[in-house]
């Protein structure tokens, strides 16, 4: 039997709305992909899950059409499965150490897993566990991404009284402003986030920590721990000229314009997005994809992804670049921009790339990627995206008190607890690891709880 | 929750100043630094400068010019109504310290942010100066305050309609000229205005500070959007300022970026003005 296909909005009419590209499974495909699986005694695939759900479990219960036991099966680990069904890198993860992959095509776990995540918001009756004790001890969250938002379902959950403190005006972190509505449509965020505000977290937006309260002030206040999981939200810049450039957006400010501010919709909203004919991204991951997705989608004529290596090296999503090719995004490997050059009143007008070939490994295992002498050539192009990558904001980190950072300016932390050099200061997500994966921040979430309960039970 | 107006006044025919409660912003709240609100669910996100704040009863003092859509809607809500979002304290604070001589120039709406910047070197005990401006009398704000706490204050007007006919720069060089000992300049205008400034200034090597104001969406470092270039380097304005040397400003290319979405603001602009059109026939 064959995987499964994941029927899709087809690409000549969703480049044209911003609605869900991915339509998910009927039922009927739901069960016949779940009797694919072999449920192995000892199955591989649940090695490759960062929060270890029992895959061959909800799957069984999949095939036997008992959807709203599978989706409990999951949540028992998983707090946000319609997302991750989505998001998370499932062709690297337990897809990749399925089985079945040997031979022919893995079960496509993620499409599963996002089935019954569906099937029971249709359902309509989201189950919300009962707290059985109540703890009065107050612990403090800062930021509301998938990390924040895991580790305080989970405190919740043991019975702690938990506020998140948010710096935007919505909650989901990368969620809500990064990824883009047709790929994660935000009402499913919304509805996670409503979920676990009714678990009892109190989450308070339009706080920034560092600023309105210091981590250190949170704690004299009446906090007795505190998560930090508020993200590497500093957008990296190639410090190449022309960069200040009208036109030249930085990913993060692309997206937030356009998924935040919902710059899509406007003049029914007020923020302006402006997008011109021809499209630069610099990048190769997911962020540099939704960034030439999103402007296509735009209006954008041609959009380029511009990236210094070749294809192979790309660390973007196959699905994505997949849906990006099929969507008319032009690809132009081994290029890397050594200049955007501008017109008299300051606006992009074209961009000076040179080409590159791929040289001896380097530290992170790929081939680096060496300038061709005299290669240069200019494109002309009316906005750039910057989507090379995210480094870390200083702002929590350095208005805390002898709270240890790396040298790249990320919060230390223990692996498998998240404590910091603070013992009643713990960090995990992006801000620990760097720009890495839905899935892992929320692990570092839920490993975190565990490392917080422990650390207060044995206090008191 | 929501911000509620507490209080509002009209300080010229396109000024406005509101009063709006948020206690714990006012409690944290220095000078120099600013908020970042969102009227309601399609609102963009604009920065103000609180220009006062009064820590008792929880309110921030923004004023603000009414110049495109979000600026004459907020000056269009009356008290009592509310604001969907108001985040703060942002920037960094001023730097205030006892000086000998401090000159503070406002030019325009300018004189809204450098008040409590003003205020607060008249604390410390420096000697204050103040150069304010405006187009026209008309347009002038702040007068009172301002005198209160400066040890001098200069009125210019560009057309001669009240004060020292010209410009506040003019008013600048007349103390320089003077043979007055300065200490630093802060100058918060217009671009064009806090350039000329800085000009004058460089020339007499006096220190000078100014406050930026780029498009701003987050105002937490996360976007990028507000970068400045500042003696060669790009720099956050939202984190890293917004007050910052000013003769290091590269204040062409802040000029240039301000302008980046002009016509969408031409258009939401003539839109809301149709739909309050239409609003006041109903
Ligand atoms: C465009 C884009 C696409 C991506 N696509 C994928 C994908 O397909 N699959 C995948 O697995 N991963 C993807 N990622 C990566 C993934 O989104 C992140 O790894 C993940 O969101 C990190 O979670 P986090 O909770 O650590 O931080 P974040 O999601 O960054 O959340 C941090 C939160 O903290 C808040 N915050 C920051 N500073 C403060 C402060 N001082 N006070 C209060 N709050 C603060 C922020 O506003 C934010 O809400 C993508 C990232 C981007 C940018
Ligand atoms: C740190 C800071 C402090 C400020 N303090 C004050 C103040 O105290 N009083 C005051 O009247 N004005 C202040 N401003 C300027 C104010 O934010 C803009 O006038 C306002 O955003 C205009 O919005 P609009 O929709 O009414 O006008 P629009 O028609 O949208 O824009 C008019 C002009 O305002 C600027 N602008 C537009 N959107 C933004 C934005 N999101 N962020 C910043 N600038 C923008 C642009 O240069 C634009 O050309 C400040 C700006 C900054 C950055
Ligand atoms: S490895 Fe593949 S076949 Fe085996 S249990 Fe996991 S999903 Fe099923
Ligand atoms: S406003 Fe976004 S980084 Fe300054």
């Amino acid at each position: 039997m064959v995987r499964q296909e994941m029927p899709t909005q087809p690409a000549a009419e969703r480049v044209k709305n911003f609605n869900e590209v991915a339509l998910g499974y009927t039922s009927e495909q739901a069960v016949t992909e779940a009797k694919r699986c072999l449920q192995c005694k000892k199955p591989r695939c649940m090695k490759g899950c960062p929060v270890e759900i029992d895959i061959p479990g909800f799957i069984a219960k999949i095939a036997k059409e008992d959807f709203l036991g599978a989706i409990k099966h999951i949540k028992q680990k998983n707090s946000l499965p319609a997302i991750c069904g989505r998001v998370c890198p499932q062709e690297t993860q337990c897809e990749q150490l399925c089985v079945l992959g040997k031979k022919s095509e893995p079960i496509a776990i993620g499409r599963l897993e996002r089935f019954v995540a569906d099937y029971e918001v249709q359902q309509g009756n989201i189950e919300i566990p009962k707290i059985t004790s109540r703890l009065n001890k107050k612990v403090a969250v800062v930021g509301s991404g998938p990390s924040g938002l895991t580790v305080a379902s989970d405190l919740a959950k043991l019975g702690y009284n938990v506020t998140v403190f948010e710096a935007l005006h919505k909650s989901g972190g990368v969620l809500s402003y990064g990824i883009p509505e047709f790929r994660l449509p935000k009402s499913i965020v919304d509805r996670e986030v409503e979920y676990i505000q009714k678990l009892g977290v109190e989450i308070r937006k339009n706080f920034v920590v560092g600023r309105l309260m210091t981590v250190d002030e949170l704690l004299d206040d009446s906090y007795k721990a505190i998560y930090l999981a508020n993200g590497a939200g500093l957008p990296k810049f190639l410090n190449i000229p022309g960069e200040n450039l009208i036109g030249v957006y930085s990913a993060n400010e692309f997206l937030t314009r356009v998924n935040l501010m919902k710059a899509y919709l406007f003049p029914d909203h007020d923020t302006p997005v402006k997008i011109g004919k021809r499209v630069a991204v610099f990048g190769g991951g997911n962020v540099a994809m939704d960034s030439a997705r999103v402007a296509k989608r735009l209006g954008a004529e041609e959009v380029y992804i511009v990236y210094r290596r070749s294809k192979e090296e790309m660390p973007a999503r196959k699905e994505e670049s997949e849906h990006a090719e099929e969507e008319g995004i032009i690809f132009k490997f081994l290029t890397n921009p050594v200049e955007i050059i501008g017109d008299e009143e300051g606006k992009v007008a074209a961009l000076k790339s040179i080409a590159m070939e791929l040289g001896e490994p380097d530290e992170s295992g790929r081939r680096r990627p060496i300038p061709i002498k005299d290669s240069e050539f200019v494109i002309e192009m009316d906005t750039v995206v910057v989507a090379i990558g995210q480094g870390a904001n200083p702002l929590v980190g350095s208005t805390t008190k002898n709270l240890k950072i790396s040298d790249r300016g990320y919060i230390i932390a223990d692996e498998e607890e998240g404590q910091t050099s603070r013992k009643e200061i713990f960090a995990g997500g992006d801000i620990v690891t760097g720009a890495a994966t839905v899935i892992s921040a929320m692990g570092a979430g839920r490993k975190a709880a565990i490392g917080i309960d422990k650390y207060l039970k044995n206090r008191s | 929750m929501a911000y509620k107006i507490m209080e509002k006044e009209e300080l010229s025919s396109d000024v406005k100043l509101l009063k709006v409660k948020a206690p714990l912003v006012a409690k944290k709240a220095l000078a120099g630094q600013f908020i970042i609100l969102r009227i309601d669910e399609s609102g963009e996100r604009i920065p103000l400068t609180m220009a006062q704040t009064d820590k008792e009863q929880g309110l921030v003092t923004i004023i603000f010019q009414e110049v495109g859509k979000t600026t004459n809607q907020l000056g269009a809500l009356e008290i009592g109504d509310e604001i969907l979002d108001f985040v703060g304290p942002l920037g960094k604070p001023t730097h205030v310290e006892h000086l000998g001589t401090v000159i503070c120039v406002g030019g325009g709406i300018g004189v809204a942010p450098i008040y409590p910047i003003a205020s607060a070197f008249h604390k410390k005990g420096s000697n204050l100066i103040s150069i304010i401006g405006a187009r026209t009398k008309k347009l002038l704000i702040l007068e009172k305050e301002m005198k209160e706490i400066s040890d001098q204050l200069y009125v210019t007007t560009d057309d001669g309609s009240y004060g020292f006919h010209g410009f506040v720069t003019e008013m600048l060089q007349k103390l320089i000229d003077d043979g007055l000992t300065i200490d630093m300049v802060m100058a918060i205008g217009p671009v064009p205005m806090m350039q000329a400034v800085c000009k004058l200034t460089k020339s007499y090597n006096l220190k000078t500070m100014v406050s930026l104001n780029p498009i701003m969406i987050d105002g937490t470092g996360m976007c990028g959007g507000c970068r400045v270039s500042v003696g060669g380097k790009t720099q956050f304005a939202c984190v890293d300022g917004p007050e910052f040397d000013g003769h290091l400003v590269d204040f062409v290319e802040l000029r240039k970026r301000q302008g980046t979405f002009r016509n969408q603001e031409n258009k939401s602009t003539k839109k809301y003005d149709q739909e309050c059109r239409l609003k006041s026939k109903l």
